[in-house]
């Protein structure tokens, strides 16, 4: 039995410490918005936030995160008015939809340490997470209007 | 508003269809094509009818829509056909998906006598063959609405106009909403005939052509969309395969105690090529497949391929061996006399390597059985809802009425979706286990037990006759897969050659293959103006010119081509290290040219693309926005192929695992800008999908050759082989 906080609430999850986050996320807790992509480090598709730290969930044993602070995209807002799910909607950046919670959850960690990043400094922090779909040059313009926009 | 649900539609048709309030407009296929009539008359028909439009009194239109959503916006791009020339109100329209019946929601295809229908969404399909049925049936709905409300004000049909979702009386000001009329109408008997001369003309066009945001996108940002591996049912166990390191090995036996004993272990399911592992949860899943320790029967035919030392040394032996097994794709003229007279033939082989779709989404499915084990129900995401349903009961030894079926968002399709051996898996093990079951399949699975896109060597010949003109074209494909290799192979599209032989030689090995995004345009394409431009260079012209000149073009591709050189600001010298490349592109009615801008690090071997334009005829072009997107996720697509993906089986097995040795692009390797430019077109749209990669390739080889004077022959261009390229 692991402890901590999932979107602001207390959760106890019943698995062994090796279990990887993401599996807790998923299917104990029933949030479902953080996607398996590789389960190997390799896609981002799984990233949350550790204590404001984006990390990949797939590669995150549970017993890593006793008592810390776990956001995953149900928590980045209630409304989907987050600056950057707005920029996502406005850029029309999705196309099958599967990576973008983790790129939405990597570029908030980007926005939170520098709000004005350049197109070199989006393309380094986002380097990690794969979008099959190719949506990448949208992502980019997404993240530069977020920034804008606020 | 979007109301695509998570666990089955939650209006079921049966419903749709018995609702009480409203006007429903029932839809039915018949030999002619799919007709709209009324509910009535489709409850008392002896055939399946489902339904396709409501109105309901508070002036919501729900259409449903059978455009399966693997990211390329068909779910909205399909109904707004419809919408447009119903005159619906797009804020108020719903969508919900069609169920898996194609027999009532497939589109018709008619070939030669031959009528079938689908609900495959492969090859571009969605909007290209929906259009024309969806336009109908909007101009249908629409007519009964003035005919009722020209009833009710007792004044002419004629005299009547249409809002967005209100019907209008100009002289006397009157107007009803169509929520308004659907509490009086009545849906006719017969529907009403509309002619094409009836349907909007393009400058009343409300929806088509103007961007209209894609449905699906808000709860791709939030996390609620609903994949397949979403899904959660009450006591749902969780299982996954393991199929053989030889592709379609057999299992023949396995440390059973062992891993039962694990944790969580609750069943052990033997698979014809495979052994599936159920657990409690997903983690005890992942640790019992790591000790699952299978020894698989012999005699797989993939056993001991080496795909490299194929591509290199057999394909060549079949390519000039007279009894090799053949087909002939394409034939035109003299091609033995084109070549005995032409003044100069030019030659060259092209190779590329294996394909693997690395959809984001690793493929999974839900399955449950009802307790009598006579009804199984699917939870998955599919390209071809129709054919799945019917594979699945095919494999249960069920009728289909037996299978219950739920679509879902699909995390990437690219031609992986269209054939459901998972889901298949997922259902046995299911059967087996009695219970619900989440099959999921890891990134390696997935991968070592891809299918592909196969690998191929591509041997062409042309001849230039005593005016310098293209007069004499062959080309063959090696390899397997029969017409995965030869889709593209025929150029007739863009250049008319009065003398051609096209064949394909195959063989086999034994590894699944399978559709990958435009299947076999993007090697062959590579192929063919691959050796395009190296004429041109060699005739000592502009490849723009060279084919204006020596090619007999199609006015359409001449079109492309002159929009693409526009755009891209050919003749333009570009900065240092920079350089251009140009090819066509080509597929599912399509035509485009394209032109990408190149730079590459000499030092590491690394290829960099910087700009791309590419000028596209698509017909009508319903979503602009969203078929640009589509191209921009093409070109990145193709890209990723050009650059980096390459498959390769030694011993019979697949060498790569996961995103590590099977690398894909990533945004620092995306290009920096990317134009999409459309003909202005009044055509039939044709389809979108994949017409963004198919070009890629040459245009990539081709502006290498532009930068550096050497050709780049063997796709995957990865850093090994520019760095060998440079030396030759
Ligand atoms: S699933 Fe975690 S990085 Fe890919
Ligand atoms: S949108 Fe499909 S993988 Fe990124």
């Amino acid at each position: 039995m692991v402890s901590f906080y999932i979107n602001g609430k207390q959760a106890s999850v019943n698995a062994e410490p090796a279990t990887p986050l993401l599996w807790a996320i998923r299917e104990h807790l029933k949030l479902t918005g953080t996607k398996f992509g590789c389960g190997a480090g390799l896609c981002g598709a799984c990233t949350v936030h550790v204590n404001g730290k984006a990390v990949k969930s797939c590669l995150t044993p549970l017993s890593s995160i006793a008592g810390k602070l776990v956001n995953t995209i149900e928590g980045l807002s209630e409304d989907s008015s987050h600056p950057l799910q707005k920029a996502w909607v406005a850029e029309q950046v999705v196309q099958c939809g599967y990576c973008q919670s983790g790129q939405i959850m990597k570029a908030a960690e980007l926005l939170k340490q520098n709000p004005n990043p350049s197109r070199d400094q989006i393309v380094a922090h986002m380097n990690g997470n794969i979008c099959r779909c190719g949506t990448y040059t949208r992502i980019i313009a997404a993240i530069q209007r977020a920034a804008r926009e606020g | 508003m979007t109301r695509i649900e998570n666990d089955a539609s939650k209006i079921t048709r049966r419903e749709f269809l018995a609702s009480t309030t409203g006007l429903t407009f029932a839809m039915a296929f018949a030999p002619a094509g799919m007709f709209l009539m009324s509910e009535a008359k489709a409850k008392a028909a002896g055939y399946e009818i489902g339904a396709w439009v409501r109105i309901e009194p508070d002036n919501t239109v729900t259409i449903l829509t059978p455009g399966a959503e693997m990211g390329q916006g068909s779910m909205t791009g399909v109904p707004v056909a419809l919408a447009e020339e119903l005159d619906a109100d797009w804020d108020k329209v719903v969508l919900e998906w069609a169920p898996a019946d194609p027999k009532t929601y497939g589109y018709t295809r008619k070939r030669g006598e031959r009528i079938s229908q689908s609900m495959a969404i492969v090859g571009s399909r969605a909007v290209m063959m929906y259009y024309e049925d969806m336009r109908e049936a909007g101009a249908q709905v629409r007519k009964v609405l003035l005919q009722a409300a020209a009833k009710k004000w007792n004044v002419a049909p004629a005299e009547l106009r249409t809002e967005p979702n209100v019907v209008v009386h100009p002289a006397s000001g009157r107007r009803l909403t169509y929520g308004q009329i659907a509490t009086f109408a009545e849906v006719p008997a017969e529907m009403p005939a509309v002619s094409t001369a009836e349907y909007k003309d393009k400058s009343q066009f409300r929806l088509i052509g103007k961007p209209i945001p894609r449905r699906d996108i808000p709860e791709k940002v939030n996390g609620t969309a609903k994949y397949s591996i979403d899904v959660q049912l009450p006591g749902m166990v969780y299982a996954s395969t393991v199929h053989g390191p030889v592709q379609l090995a057999e299992p023949e036996s396995w440390n059973d105690d062992t891993v039962r004993k694990m944790k969580g272990v609750i069943d052990i399911v033997k698979l014809e090529h495979g052994v599936a592992v159920i657990a409690d949860t997903f983690e005890h899943v992942l640790a019992a497949r790591k000790v699952l320790a299978v020894s698989w029967a012999a005699g797989a035919t993939a056993e001991g391929y080496d795909s490299e030392q194929a591509l290199e040394t057999a394909y060549p032996e079949i390519a000039v061996d007279q009894n090799a097994n053949n087909t002939t794709v394409g034939e035109a003229g003299d091609v033995d006399a084109a070549f005995a007279n032409a003044t100069k033939v030019y030659k060259a082989d092209f190779r590329s390597d294996y394909g693997y779709h690395a959809q984001m989404e690793p493929l999974n499915a839900v399955a449950r059985f009802n307790a009598a084990g006579d009804q199984v129900e699917i939870w998955e995401g599919t390209q071809a809802p129709g054919r799945s349903r019917q594979r699945i009961a095919q494999a249960l030894g069920f009728g289909l009425s037996q299978v219950i079926h739920h679509q879902h968002y699909m995390g990437g399709g690219f031609g992986r979706r269209s054939i459901n051996d998972y889901t298949i898996e997922a259902a046995l093990i299911a059967r087996a286990l009695k219970r619900p079951v989440k099959m999921i399949w890891t990134r390696e699975e997935d991968l070592a037990y891809g299918m592909f896109r196969p690998q191929a060597l591509q041997c062409l010949e042309a001849a230039l006759d005593g005016d310098g003109k293209l007069s004499g074209w062959r080309h063959c494909v090696v390899g397997d897969g029969g017409n995965l290799l030869y889709g593209g192979i025929k150029l007739n599209k863009y250049y008319d050659v009065p003398n051609q032989f096209i064949e394909q030689r195959g063989t086999s090995h034994g590894i699944r293959l399978k559709h990958w995004r435009a299947v076999a345009h993007p090697f062959n394409l590579f192929a063919i103006e691959g050796l395009m431009d190296e004429m041109a260079e060699k005739e000592g012209m502009d490849p723009f010119e060279f084919r204006r000149q020596r090619v007999a073009m199609t006015p359409k591709a001449r079109e492309v081509f002159d929009a693409v050189e526009k755009m891209s600001d050919w003749p333009t010298k570009r900065p240092a290290g920079r350089a251009l490349g140009l090819s066509v592109s080509e597929r599912s009615g399509s035509l485009g040219a394209g032109v990408v801008e190149i730079s590459l690090d000499q030092q590491t071997g690394k290829i960099r693309v910087h700009k791309v334009w590419v000028a596209i005829d698509g017909g009508t072009i319903v979503q602009p926005e969203m078929a640009r997107h589509n191209v921009e996720s093409g070109i990145i697509y193709g890209l990723s192929s050009v650059l980096k993906e390459r498959a390769t089986m030694k011993d019979g097995k697949v060498r790569q695992s996961n995103f590590h040795d099977y690398e894909v692009l990533r945004m620092s390797e995306a290009p920096e800008e990317i134009h999409v430019e459309f003909l202005d077109r009044l055509t039939k749209p044709t389809g979108l999908g994949e017409i963004g990669n198919p070009f890629i390739t040459a245009a990539v080889a081709n502006a290498f050759h532009a930068l550096t004077g050497k050709r780049l022959y063997h796709m995957p261009f990865t850093p090994q082989r520019v760095i060998q390229a440079l030396k030759a």
